[in-house]
């Protein structure tokens, strides 16, 4: 028997978690992702799972705590929106650089600095470019639903034992906030700490005498092996991109122009494609559902049929820039996009397409 | 063979005055010849080892002079972020509170970039160990004014002494922590003779058992000295400290549990 609810993004993350059998939640309130520490909170996940969660000073102690958590081998997360996200990227290079697995959610806001509480997808470029210092990637999940909000927990988590690495779930203040249908999974039992010592075999589980102690460091002070440790991480991207690119398409088929949107703007695209094709344009949908690694390889084939691509973006145009480099100058790629917290109208996705197309 | 034997006679009980903990590597110390670091590392690995604990320790290393603490303790340690690892040792406590753990910092980690950790995992009342090394300089970055620098004292970032008026005073991070209730035992020793090694230890021992009776954090602070960020042989600069470190900063139990 499935088991419908009706709930928010944010409270279908934080439920998510207490299934998926999390162990740790650090999180400091910022709108609009309250509801993930609210929730957590008022749940008692201790009492229903011995899940810890914890209020933390800011986000930079919390995530701080998910480091601490994470290179002891627990299942750990935490969630912000963009500001504090930005105070975040310190403790995120570092899980990058130690090479420590835990999930982080952006529930994105427009900015620069303070900017507003509406919702935006103006921290592409922070999510999948690095964010912090040096050289390294997250594994960006976008989600475009409340149903997608709850099942990228657990996927999450997965690909971040898999590949050791930290992945941000990249949403937007709208599908946070809004109300959906959502199908919840079965509850997962958390791992005993002996389960946990056979998982992660590196983790500071404490020295027994059968191994070597266990260090979680991102310091190498010899450049030598400072950069074999880069080429490692490099090498880990390319597995990554060769074996985890998630992608939707929506009536490609016919298409002679393409939508490339992902989250919010993505479900206008949909509306935005009905509208089109009743005045007679072929219009279809890339939702590119990894962010990084980024459907390159479709998008290059998909550019081979159509006319033209338009990125849809709640941003200045960010991913516009690896639609192009995916592309390689095939075809021409034009950007709509609005800005500073406001959701484009399906219409004016279609204007635009007319406009710059037509 | 006769060799073999004189150093047979040499590690004879009644011979051995001193044997390193099995629980410090081997690999040389990173700290400037006459630093207390390395006897403060040593105190702590031989309360790990008295307490017979290792396979249930996990100690956080700070940014800072003792950045590499971890090539020098043999059990399982996380490196922090500048400032962050009383964050760390929060997660970890909280994820394994039957685990003893303990973060190493020194004072401009804990009492500059950290003070919001510091604070609020003291308030908080973490059943952690937090041992603070104050030498009163940045040492690893070369000599700069710290939170805790004295009044008038030289850096290559206040060259003609710290002004209070511009720079501010001494941050006296143990007296403040002992003012939050979420601490159980704060006190400040030095290392710099065998009797403050031997009340050091002590304290550093009992700040560990604390973890067991779950009542809250123990902070034990080590006055210590930095001989090459001071500009002083490691004699004159132990001297330096006792005139000038301990009257700002008196050793002694500040918060003590009442029995």
């Amino acid at each position: 028997m499935k088991e419908l609810r009706l709930m928010k993004g944010n409270e279908a993350i934080a439920e998510a978690a207490i299934r998926a059998g999390v162990d740790g939640y650090f999180g400091y309130p910022i709108t609009p992702q309250s509801e993930v520490l609210e929730y957590l909170m008022h749940e008692r996940p201790e009492k229903r799972t011995g899940m810890v969660v914890l209020q933390a000073e800011s986000e930079v102690a919390a995530i701080n705590m998910v480091y601490g958590g994470s290179g002891a081998g627990k299942m750990v997360m935490t969630s912000s929106s963009s500001p504090g996200i930005s105070l975040k990227q310190e403790g995120i290079t570092y899980l990058a650089g130690a090479e420590l697995p835990c999930m982080i959610l952006n529930v994105v806001r427009a900015g620069p600095g303070l900017g507003t509480i509406q919702p935006a997808q103006s921290d592409y470029f922070q999510s999948v470019k690095g964010g912090g210092h040096g050289d390294y990637k997250l594994i960006v999940l976008a989600p475009a639903s409340v149903q997608e909000m709850y099942n990228f927990v657990e996927l999450s988590f997965d690909l971040a034992f898999k590949y050791r690495t930290p992945v941000l779930i990249l949403s937007d203040g709208a599908i946070g906030q809004m109300m959906e249908k959502v199908e919840i999974g079965e509850q997962k039992v958390r791992l005993t700490d002996a389960q946990v010592k056979e998982r992660c075999p590196w983790a500071t589980t404490g020295k027994d005498a059968n191994r070597e102690r266990n260090i979680i460091t991102s310091l190498d002070l010899d450049p030598n092996k400072q950069e074999i440790f880069n080429q490692k991480l490099q090498a880990k991207y390319k597995v990554i991109e060769e074996n985890e690119v998630r992608f939707e398409e929506i009536q490609t088929e016919d298409a002679e122009y393409l939508f490339i949107a992902y989250g919010t703007s993505s479900r206008i695209c949909q509306k935005s494609i009905q509208l089109a094709r009743e005045k007679g344009i072929k219009v279809g949908l890339l939702r590119p559902i990894t962010l990084f690694p980024y459907p390159s390889k479709r998008l290059l084939e998909l550019s081979k049929q159509v006319k033209g691509i338009l990125t849809v973006e709640m941003s200045a145009g960010q991913m516009i820039e690896d639609v192009k480099l995916a592309v390689e100058c095939s075809v021409p790629v034009e950007h709509f996009g609005r800005m500073g917290g406001i959701i484009p109208s399906p219409g004016e996705v279609v204007e635009a397409l007319e406009q710059k197309f037509l | 063979m006769a060799e073999k034997i004189i150093n047979k006679d040499i590690v004879k009980e009644e011979n051995l005055v001193y044997k390193k903990t099995d629980l410090l590597t081997d690999k040389p110390l990173s700290y400037c010849p006459g630093c207390g670091h390395g006897t403060a590392h040593r105190l702590v690995m031989e309360v790990v080892e008295e307490l017979n604990v290792q396979e249930e320790t996990i100690g956080i290393a700070p940014v800072g002079c003792s950045v590499l603490a971890y090539e020098f303790m043999d059990i399982d340690m996380q490196q922090a972020a500048h400032g962050r690892a009383p964050a760390l040792a929060t997660a970890i406590k909280r994820l394994y509170p039957e685990k003893y753990v303990f973060t190493y910092q020194g004072d401009g980690d804990l009492a500059a970039i950290g003070t919001a950790e510091t604070i609020h995992a003291c308030n908080r009342g973490e059943n952690i160990t937090i041992i603070f090394v104050n030498n009163g300089i940045y040492g690893m970055t070369g000599g700069q004014m710290a939170p805790t620098t004295l009044p008038g004292m030289k850096s290559s970032t206040s060259p003609y002494g710290r002004d209070v008026q511009s720079m501010g005073a001494p941050m006296k991070m143990t007296e403040l922590v002992a003012q939050l209730p979420g601490t159980y035992f704060v006190t400040r020793q030095a290392v710099h003779t065998p009797s403050a090694v031997r009340k050091a230890k002590k304290a550093i021992k009992k700040a560990f058992e604390n973890q067991k009776l779950k009542k809250g954090l123990s902070f034990v602070e080590i006055v210590s000295n930095c001989n090459s960020g001071w500009k002083m042989t490691p004699l004159k600069s132990n001297e330096w400290m006792v005139d000038n470190m301990f009257p700002a900063y008196p050793l002694g139990d500040i918060k003590v549990p009442e029995e």
